[in-house]
């Protein structure tokens, strides 16, 4: 008994210390209640599969009030959003590799003559089919479209092959009355480089974003703390060694850790998943380089301001969520509020995932995919700086 | 703003706060070139904040410091190239070698590549590391990774080597050949600074200043230091020195009193009469008290009866 009472003694009085030392470490109490706060809201918000709002443009060749009034309605399903209009294929080929348009609505020359005709009147979708959860939905949409304009035409009939339009339909595509049988509009999507929909084609290349996100930030997250844990930071700032010296030379050796584990993943990709690499690696380099600096600067920000190792890791922690949330990895992009789409914009992630996926997915070249690389260079740019400033070459 | 060319490290005033405590509390010292200055005083006296400030390494909350012409703190930076800092606890990196140590710091103080190689092979023959040069610095002894960090801290030739307990957890045979290192150094123009807890250390000093609770207490060559205790020491010679020791501090004479086997070492108030005239009060209170076989007679100051006396009259409210 006593012996018990002398170890539940010890064991409580371990507990209050622990509960002290966490009372007085505020970071970690940030975190105890910020992580599931961040969470909630960020999945709450942005686990939203109900794909709304997909980017879209429109090649409009017929350029008639009819495809005016159509396109109008394609607006109004709410799946698409239309943001501008182009001329040609080449243009929508540049988007969509881009990642700025999510599908490209096609109207023929010969909408309205066909529609009159009777001859059916044929709309394609090309869709960006690298995120399989964007491509259903637009075929999903654009079905649902046609049959719901096929039953407007021809309420009576429905069900059967051929459809007449109604009257008020007539009214509404201007129909005339020498418009006999007119064949329902027919919806085509097109999904472009990733037919067969597989999700891990989508995926890997995603993944290599994350991963490196991950074990880049959490490198250099512990480096400077370490140092300093370690006792070494005395010894080191009492060396000529300037800061931007310091920062700088951690990055650099992980920089080549990034490659090699850019190429794993991708490697594995291939070999396990059949992930086609229709860009160039070169492409790929150029893109996963300012990318990866941009993860280890970031993570000698977090080093330079947290005190130990674990407030490093949290704080690393605390980046990686939203990057995994609002990057477009989990969710597609286009299917968050805009509000996390502004938040995505600033992470270096969302821009390495365009350009990943429009290399790796759609053979997308560098050239189209210039201002994520810009994007990712202003974030390293602003993060080293940042670290530099919070690394003082003091102690306490 | 020296008036003394030869004083290479003044601080003025220096003066460090951690919050409500005082860790260095306006301290002033001027270290001449060449010298081995020690600087003496217990655990948490503020050796190693004093030695941080005057590094630049920490802020100071008050007062300023000049090291080798440079201004402290605002010019720390350009002093860095001529200091060497051997830090309290092993600085270095565990997973290197002690060659690529070496490398490293000398790397980082700008030794030229030509005669960088030239150079560590040279320092590794002279801190006797020959037999470990490519040990990973976590499998070496405290001896070694003693030796190790001095070769570091002086691989760029520093004028000024700031040591922080350099030898504390060393065996004194290591001790012994450390500080006839720090001799060499100092012979060929090197100014050393070196904290210390070791007595038999800080006598070997040129000079000392002695720390207390963040204060400078005194200052000097460790010569005058105990000559100003002349008069004070007596050694006094029993039978059950635990007993006559407890008799002994009942006189108002003795200020403290330290057994070393079987004799008793005193130290007497600084009011109190000279040690040839204490010595027969002393030996007449003893048998007095039924210590019929004592005997006493004046001893020699040791620099533990400085620090025992500073720290004494200080409370008594004395002042020697």
């Amino acid at each position: 008994m006593g012996r018990f009472l002398a170890s539940l003694r010890r064991t409580l009085a371990m507990a209050r210390k622990e509960l002290r030392q966490l009372q007085r470490d505020r970071l970690t109490l940030g975190m105890i209640v910020g992580i599931p706060t961040l969470q909630l809201v960020l999945f709450g918000y942005a686990i939203n599969l109900d794909v709304r709002h997909v980017p879209t443009a429109v090649i409009d060749r017929a350029n008639s009030s009819l495809s005016r009034k159509l396109i109008g309605e394609f607006e109004e399903t709410q799946t698409f959003a239309i943001e501008q209009f182009i001329t040609s294929e080449a243009a929508a080929i540049r988007l969509l590799e881009g990642g700025r348009i999510g599908a490209v609505i096609v109207i023929p020359s010969d909408f309205d003559r066909r529609l009159y005709r009777g001859r059916g009147a044929l709309i394609s979708i090309m869709a960006d089919a690298s995120d399989p959860t964007v491509a259903s939905a637009v075929t999903l949409a654009g079905q649902g479209f046609a049959r719901a304009l096929a039953l407007r035409m021809q309420p009576a009939t429905a069900g059967r092959a051929a459809l007449r339009p109604a009257p008020d339909d007539h009214a509404r595509f201007g129909a005339t009355s020498d418009l006999v049988r007119p064949e329902p509009v027919q919806v085509e999507v097109l999904p472009f480089y990733n037919p067969e929909r597989r999700t891990p084609v989508f995926i890997v290349p995603g993944l290599v974003g994350v991963i490196l996100t991950m074990t880049m930030m959490l490198m250099t997250a512990l480096a400077v703390v370490r140092e300093r844990e370690r006792g070494t930071f005395e010894f080191l700032i009492a060396t000529p060694v300037r800061r931007s010296e310091v920062m700088v030379g951690k990055i650099l050796p992980y920089l080549v850790v990034g490659h090699i584990q850019v190429g794993l993943v991708l490697g594995l990709g291939v070999l396990l998943f059949d992930v086609p690499i229709r860009g160039s690696l070169l492409d790929l380099g150029v893109g996963a380089l300012p990318f990866l600096a941009s993860m280890l600067a970031m993570g000698l920000v977090i080093s330079a301001a947290s005190r130990n190792q674990f407030q490093a890791m949290q704080m690393s922690f605390f980046f990686f969520l939203p990057s995994m949330l609002l990057s477009g990895f989990m969710f597609p992009f286009e299917a968050m509020p805009v509000a996390a789409r502004w938040i995505g914009e600033l992470l270096p992630l969302t821009h390495f995932l365009r350009i990943v996926r429009g290399v790796v997915l759609k053979g997308a070249t560098i050239d189209v995919l210039w201002t994520d690389v810009v994007a990712i260079a202003v974030f390293f740019t602003v993060a080293l700086i940042v670290a530099t400033a919070t690394f003082r070459k003091r102690l306490a | 703003m020296n008036a003394d060319p030869e004083v290479v490290l003044e601080a003025r005033g220096l003066t460090r706060r951690f919050g409500t405590r005082v860790a260095v509390d306006h301290v002033d010292l001027a270290v001449r070139r060449g010298e081995v200055f020690g600087c003496l005083g217990p655990n948490g006296s503020g050796k190693s904040t004093l030695m941080r400030m005057l590094l630049g390494l920490l802020e100071p909350s008050g007062g300023d410091a000049s090291v080798l012409g440079y201004e402290i703190p605002t010019d720390a930076e350009k002093l860095r190239p001529h200091v060497g800092y051997m830090t309290q606890r092993f600085s270095l990196y565990e997973e290197l070698t002690v060659r690529e140590n070496l490398e490293f710091a000398a790397e980082v103080f700008g030794i030229p590549r030509s005669g960088l190689r030239d150079l560590i092979e040279a320092t590794i023959v002279d801190y006797g590391l020959v037999d470990h040069a490519d040990t990973r610095a976590e499998a070496l002894s405290g001896g070694y990774k003693q030796r190790l960090s001095l070769a570091a801290t002086t691989v760029h030739a520093p004028k000024l080597l700031v040591l922080d307990e350099p030898t504390a957890g060393v065996d004194p045979q290591s001790r012994r050949e450390f500080w006839e290192q720090l001799f060499e150094l100092a012979a060929a123009g090197t100014t050393l600074f070196v904290s210390t807890h070791y007595m038999d250390e800080a006598v070997r000093c040129h000079r000392l200043a002695i720390l207390r609770d963040g204060r400078r207490v005194a200052q000097g060559r460790p010569r005058d230091l105990l000559h100003a205790l002349a008069g004070r020491v007596i050694d006094v010679e029993t039978e059950r020195p635990e007993e006559a020791i407890a008799a002994l501090r009942q006189t108002p004479l003795v200020a403290s009193t330290t057994q070393i086997g079987d004799s008793v070492h005193v130290l007497l108030e600084a009011d109190a009469p000279d040690a040839a005239i204490a010595s027969e009060e002393l030996v007449r209170d003893l048998v007095r008290a039924g210590f019929r076989g004592a005997s006493a007679r004046p001893g020699g100051a040791q620099l533990e009866d400085v620090f025992v006396a500073l720290l004494h009259d200080e409370s008594a409210g004395g002042d020697s």
